[in-house]
């Protein structure tokens, strides 16, 4: 069993759980702050789970928050969607929609992964990701299908995001399942939103490597570390 | 000196006594989140499952049950962090759920949605959020009395 794999999985759901939080205070509407808050929530307690599996692993003295804290961005094993920079709420919620129907699907085959520790992770966060993936479609369709400005974003966020889907579908022997087996799941799922949403699918499938292997993360994440690294780094006994 | 031993069923009953820190009007036992109340020999094995992985009132839930045994005399403790099978709402008792909808918070329901208002009983109400002031609830709001309350999800 790969600490790598695990170190992936907690990545994707610290990144995009403090991209969440960004949002706190700035939301279009008190229900959105609270609810994007609420999923931020979510990620970052999954994010001790699998980052902390990964630490008991490794047998290297360190803990979740040292995984956290006290990486550099060519550390993080994170895809390239979720550091990708909030913009306007539309791109945040396709970001959003994007990741929620991937990690429903990985997080269904791992419930059923040979190890019990990883299993059990899973089949904690599948519960609350499937409510996620729900919000998140309602809200694609919403917009998608609203006004003329709301479906015009909504089609933007898609077209400036859909490069980075193939990322979430490549696999080697460092993931904790086959991600290319999960790809028809996605896709299947995803059309029947778009529909809905009046969207459509971008026809390249360009993808846009490199954050989950570490080769080349995206010039956002080291910006996006800074700030949520800054306090431990800078007082090291810090305690919360 | 001779001490005796708690029973298990003294403990469910101590347990049962102790508030869940964000709805203190339920006991963490009609929450559903205690697993298991068993004696390891000399140590007092209690099983905790969360409720949501984030949830904030996790580690306060541990130091209450650990502060309520402690002054029943139980110096011997241990509280193990239990994830699978993951918690549901199908285990909070029956006697949580009545004391939530007195407390004017609509219970979980298996439809996935309250089917009347908590504080007027009108069944004309409508989702305003699908999340609300905790991890476990979503905003609802009735059309009859205008008032919005929480609904405790329905996991």
């Amino acid at each position: 069993m790969s600490v790598a794999g695990l170190i992936r999985m907690g990545d994707n759901t610290l990144v995009l759980g403090q991209r969440l939080s960004e949002w706190c205070g700035h939301a279009p509407a008190l229900e959105e702050d609270i609810a994007l808050a609420n999923m931020a929530l979510d990620l970052i307690g999954q994010t001790q789970l699998w980052l902390g599996l990964a630490a008991s692993r490794e047998e290297a003295g360190r803990d979740a928050d040292a995984l956290a804290y006290h990486r550099d961005a060519w550390d993080f094993r994170n895809l390239l969607l979720v550091e990708q920079p909030n913009r306007d709420f539309g791109v945040t919620m396709m970001r959003q929609f994007l990741f929620d129907c991937w990690h429903f699907e990985v997080l269904q085959a791992l419930a059923a992964h040979p190890d019990a520790e990883v299993s059990a992770i899973a089949q904690k966060s599948v519960k609350e990701v499937t409510y996620h993936r729900e919000r998140s479609s309602d809200t694609v369709i919403a917009l998608g299908d609203g006004t003329e400005e709301s479906r015009g974003r909504m089609q933007g966020a898609l077209d400036r995001l859909w490069p980075y889907v193939g990322e979430m579908f490549s696999t080697d022997d460092d993931d904790l399942t086959d991600m290319t087996a999960l790809r028809p799941a996605f896709d299947a799922y995803a059309e029947t939103v778009f529909a809905q949403a009046t969207l459509t699918r971008p026809d390249s499938d360009f993808a846009h490597m490199g954050g989950k292997t570490g080769a080349r993360h995206s010039e956002h994440l080291g910006h996006m570390l800074a700030t949520m690294q800054v306090l431990p780094r800078s007082y090291p006994d810090a305690t919360w | 000196m001779v001490t005796t031993r708690a029973s298990v069923q003294e403990v469910w009953t101590w347990l049962d006594a102790v508030p869940d820190p964000e709805i203190p009007v339920i006991s963490l036992v009609d929450l559903g989140i205690i697993r298991d109340v068993q004696w390891q020999g000399e140590q007092l094995e209690i099983t905790v499952t969360p409720t949501y992985s984030g949830c904030p009132a996790t580690t306060i839930i541990n130091l209450e049950i650990e502060t309520a045994l402690r002054a029943r005399g139980v110096e011997n403790l241990s509280l193990k962090r239990q994830i699978a099978p993951p918690w549901t709402t199908d285990w909070m008792t029956d006697a949580g759920k009545a004391k939530l909808e007195r407390y004017g918070i609509a219970p979980p329901q298996p439809s996935g949605g309250p089917d009347h208002c908590p504080r007027c009983q009108s069944t004309r109400v409508e989702k305003i959020s699908q999340f609300g002031s905790t991890p476990c609830k979503a905003q609802w709001r009735c059309t009859e009395c205008l008032e919005p309350f929480d609904y405790f999800k329905c996991i």
